[in-house]
């Protein structure tokens, strides 16, 4: 999605490997968890982690689902990608990943129906998943197979650390449980708000405040330390 | 078969189940496009379009593949499908308004990996509506999806006045805003029957 200017003039926009073979490095991986979230700084694929983050287990659930077509389309794409035709790759893209969703759709299916019922149609709609396409078309086509992998593992843990710490907060503010263990004792009043759609919005919002202020924050102690505006407000 | 009236299930796509506000379908365009009222206007009239275009070809493709007996095709098949219309809806629009085509930008095409289509298609199918049925369905979904995006941009172009904590600039001020959207719309649960 589209930032505002002041935002993205301030955040160095995602680095995606101008350099055509990327060599395999601890960053390959620690990268999609903090620098490139895909969620905190890139702003993508934010549908399934405001919809599925009701509770842990559904955020665990739907993080790992989307760690597994992310890796496996991921994958594909990478080996395909000297096969692919330029003009066709967007529709292959989605071919490839609408098969590993299929795969985790009938997966979940047979492991957990009661988790099945919880995600519902967003199991689905991981096809539409901006991240995963974004990483097929940015990533995956033009790197290696063990790079891809490493990356995309990454990524998918990133995914699944964003989902996990709105749901954790949504849990315990809304429910008074974590992971379905009871936190508080029986005088807990629930804020039922968090674990309705409203609540998804404000937490999400509150994470991107507190590294809003984070950042600034930095800001202006680099400002400070190189003393180019040592007094301004 | 479902027995739901017309009149309920528009209202309970439009308002009650809002597609972007209780269901967070399609949040990358309701952040990404609601900051003037004019390109919200016109991004809303295209998801419409998309909705009904797709209403019908996912009726039609699941009709065709429950008599072959391949449901587990139906993802992909509705997928692809999907993305040829709205390549079709980019074309005519190239060639018919210039002037909307570039005030739309990029976002035409990213109507295709938008959740609120592929998740129109699911829901319809899920709920066994008939294709009449369907098509109310996308025109309550579309319509409540223009408005939510409408609200939000006439908060946002409020907001430009505004002054407000740098902090909070930028998209967590709009998810702020559309938590509190969120909140005023939850007022209409129940209005049209609880189904999801």
């Amino acid at each position: 999605m589209a930032e505002s200017p002041n935002r993205s003039a301030s955040v160095p926009p995602p680095t995606l490997a101008l350099n055509p073979q990327e060599t395999l490095t601890a960053d390959t991986f620690i990268r999609g968890l903090w620098k490139e979230n895909p969620v905190f700084v890139m702003l993508l694929g934010m549908c399934p982690v405001l919809a599925v983050t009701n509770t842990s287990i559904n955020a665990l659930g739907m993080g790992l689902a989307t760690t597994f077509v992310l890796v496996g389309s991921g994958v594909l794409v990478s080996l395909l990608r000297n096969w692919i035709p330029k003009q066709v790759r967007i529709a292959s893209y989605i071919i490839i990943i609408a098969t590993f969703v299929t795969v985790v759709d009938y997966g979940i299916q047979a492991i957990s129906l009661e988790l099945y019922a919880a995600l519902g149609a967003f199991i689905q709609l991981i096809v539409v998943n901006c991240v995963i396409l974004g990483r097929a078309e940015a990533y995956a086509s033009k790197q290696r197979l063990h790079t891809t992998l490493i990356n995309s593992l990454g990524m998918g843990a990133g995914f699944t650390l964003a989902l996990l710490s709105l749901g954790t907060v949504r849990e315990i503010l809304g429910n008074g449980t974590l992971f379905g263990v009871p936190l508080f004792g029986e005088g807990f009043q629930p804020w039922v708000i968090m674990v309705l759609p409203p609540g998804g919005f404000f937490v999400l919002g509150a994470w991107l405040l507190l590294f809003n202020w984070l950042r600034l924050r930095k800001e202006r102690k680099v400002m400070q330390g190189s003393g180019v505006a040592a007094n301004a407000g | 078969m479902q027995d739901e009236s017309l009149y309920l299930i528009f209202l309970n796509a439009a308002v009650v189940n809002n597609f972007v506000l209780a269901l967070f379908l399609g949040i990358c365009p309701f952040l990404g496009v609601s900051a003037k009222k004019e390109t919200a206007w016109n991004m809303g009239l295209a998801v419409i379009f998309v909705m009904l275009v797709s209403s019908v070809s996912a009726y039609g493709i699941n009709w065709l593949l429950t008599e072959l007996d391949l449901l587990f095709l139906r993802l992909i098949c509705y997928i692809a499908v999907i993305a040829s219309a709205v390549q079709l809806v980019e074309m005519l629009v190239k060639r018919y308004s210039p002037a909307l085509f570039r005030s739309l930008g990029i976002f035409l095409p990213l109507i295709t990996t938008n959740c609120a289509i592929l998740g129109l298609a699911l829901f319809q199918t899920a709920k066994e509506y008939d294709f009449v049925q369907s098509l109310v369905y996308a025109l309550g979904a579309g319509g409540g999806f223009m408005l939510a995006l409408m609200l939000m941009a006439g908060l946002r172009e409020k907001l430009e006045l505004a002054r407000v904590p740098s902090v909070s600039q930028g998209a967590a001020m709009s998810l702020m805003l559309a938590g509190l959207l969120s909140l005023a719309f939850m007022g209409f649960a129940g209005l049209g029957g609880s189904h999801g």
